[in-house]
């Protein structure tokens, strides 16, 4: 076969992009998402919480999280006249089984879900000394469980408490904002099972997306907000004594 | 010349170093994964891989896709905004496969007092009963339709 210098010209290029492809390697799993089309964040809106625990059981079944370990759990507020600033907040086994009847006396009782806040600048990132867990480019703060050393650096830097260390992987373990679920256009687990839509999942960029009418109409807060966290957990109706 | 000769000793020094700095560039090249810095500074596979977890909870869509004679009955009652696997727990190997795995059919009497048990917490305007004294222990089924539960929309059973 003789091939001119003008079709070794040609061939060049396409072969080098050819070669290009096979070293990328295999796609990702879902090959219709992609990550710079979407900016994840969560609306929990708190008057309509009945504390049922309906989330946390699904969440420990959708992501295998070990027993008294928490990737989200329900904190339950008494709120007295006479003290509003040192709310009593009890969580029994994080709310999985619901709550004690709450009785009739002075003062206010609420519900308050609690979840990884999917911070934009979180600390929890920043403090991982071998870059094993990271802030997705859709907006997800994950950890690459295969990569961390279990130091629980990142642990202690959450300021709302919502890593821990796996009693049997010994890594680092929170919530993945149900990312193999949100990739496959399904809603997160504690989403799904939430009776009274007290959860909603959102994506920022998604300009169709309901979050928007509700961030412009509704008073909504986020946790710790002095902590300048950049939290993406969007809270509806907060009482001043959350912490 | 003879600087050469008197210098020879920082040449040796010097050489050491390159060779040293070459065999960080090969480990370096091995011990570091492929995909690290793709996005960032991590591990741009961790993606892929947290994104293969295998999913639990089908989704109400899968649901409503075959048992869409539930689905009309139960976007008309109270319970319409209530997806499936709320009630009845992670079905998706039952959505993969029907035989593979037959839903057991919740214990009202349990499952409805979740939500429904009267505490002062709950929002004011969410139903709720003291079930020993509501139906003095009955299951819920006795008298509503899960589906759709209130007894004046025809839920009555």
């Amino acid at each position: 076969m003789n091939i001119s210098r003008r079709q070794i010209l040609i061939l060049l290029p396409a072969a080098a992009v050819a070669w290009k492809s096979v070293l990328a390697g295999t796609p990702e799993a879902s090959p219709n998402y992609k990550m710079t089309d979407h900016w994840w964040s969560m609306l929990i809106d708190i008057p309509k919480c009945i504390g049922c625990g309906n989330c946390v059981r699904a969440c420990q079944i959708e992501n295998d999280v070990p027993d008294g370990n928490f990737r989200t759990w329900v904190e339950r507020y008494h709120v007295t006249d006479e003290n509003m600033v040192s709310p009593e907040v009890i969580s029994p086994d994080g709310g999985k089984e619901g709550f004690p009847v709450a009785a009739e006396d002075a003062g206010k009782y609420f519900f308050v879900p609690k979840m990884c806040n999917q911070c934009a600048d979180s600390p929890c990132t920043q403090v991982c000394p071998v870059g094993a867990t990271f802030i997705s480019p859709d907006g997800v703060v994950l950890v690459d469980q295969k990569y961390c050393l279990g130091c629980g650096y990142c642990v202690q830097a959450c300021p709302y408490g919502c890593r821990y260390i796996h009693p049997e992987k010994k890594v680092a373990d929170k919530c993945t904002l149900c990312y193999h679920r949100i990739t496959k256009g399904l809603t997160t687990a504690c989403c799904e099972a939430c009776p009274t839509g007290a959860r909603q999942l959102a994506d920022l960029k998604d300009p169709k997306d309901p979050i928007h009418e509700f961030l412009k109409t509704h008073s909504v807060q986020v946790l710790k907000p002095q902590m300048a966290t950049g939290a993406k957990v969007y809270y509806n109706d907060l009482d001043g004594s959350v912490r | 010349m003879s600087v050469f000769k008197e210098a020879r000793h920082l040449f040796h020094f010097a050489g050491l170093f390159v060779l040293a700095f070459l065999v960080f560039l090969v480990a370096r090249h091995y011990v570091v994964p492929k995909s690290f810095g793709e996005y960032g500074h991590y591990r741009g596979a961790a993606i892929g891989e947290i994104a293969a977890h295998p999913v639990k909870f089908a989704g109400h869509q899968t649901c409503e896709s075959c048992h869409s004679d539930v689905l009309d009955v139960k976007s008309k009652g109270k319970h319409a905004h209530v997806n499936c696997e709320a009630c009845h727990g992670a079905l998706a190997i039952h959505a993969d496969d029907p035989s593979a795995m037959t839903p057991v059919l919740p214990d009202t009497a349990v499952l409805c007092a979740r939500c429904h048990t009267a505490s002062a917490a709950k929002p004011k305007g969410f139903p709720q009963v003291v079930p020993a004294d509501h139906s003095n222990g009955l299951p819920c089924d006795t008298c509503h339709k899960p589906h759709s539960p209130a007894m004046d929309a025809g839920g009555a059973n």
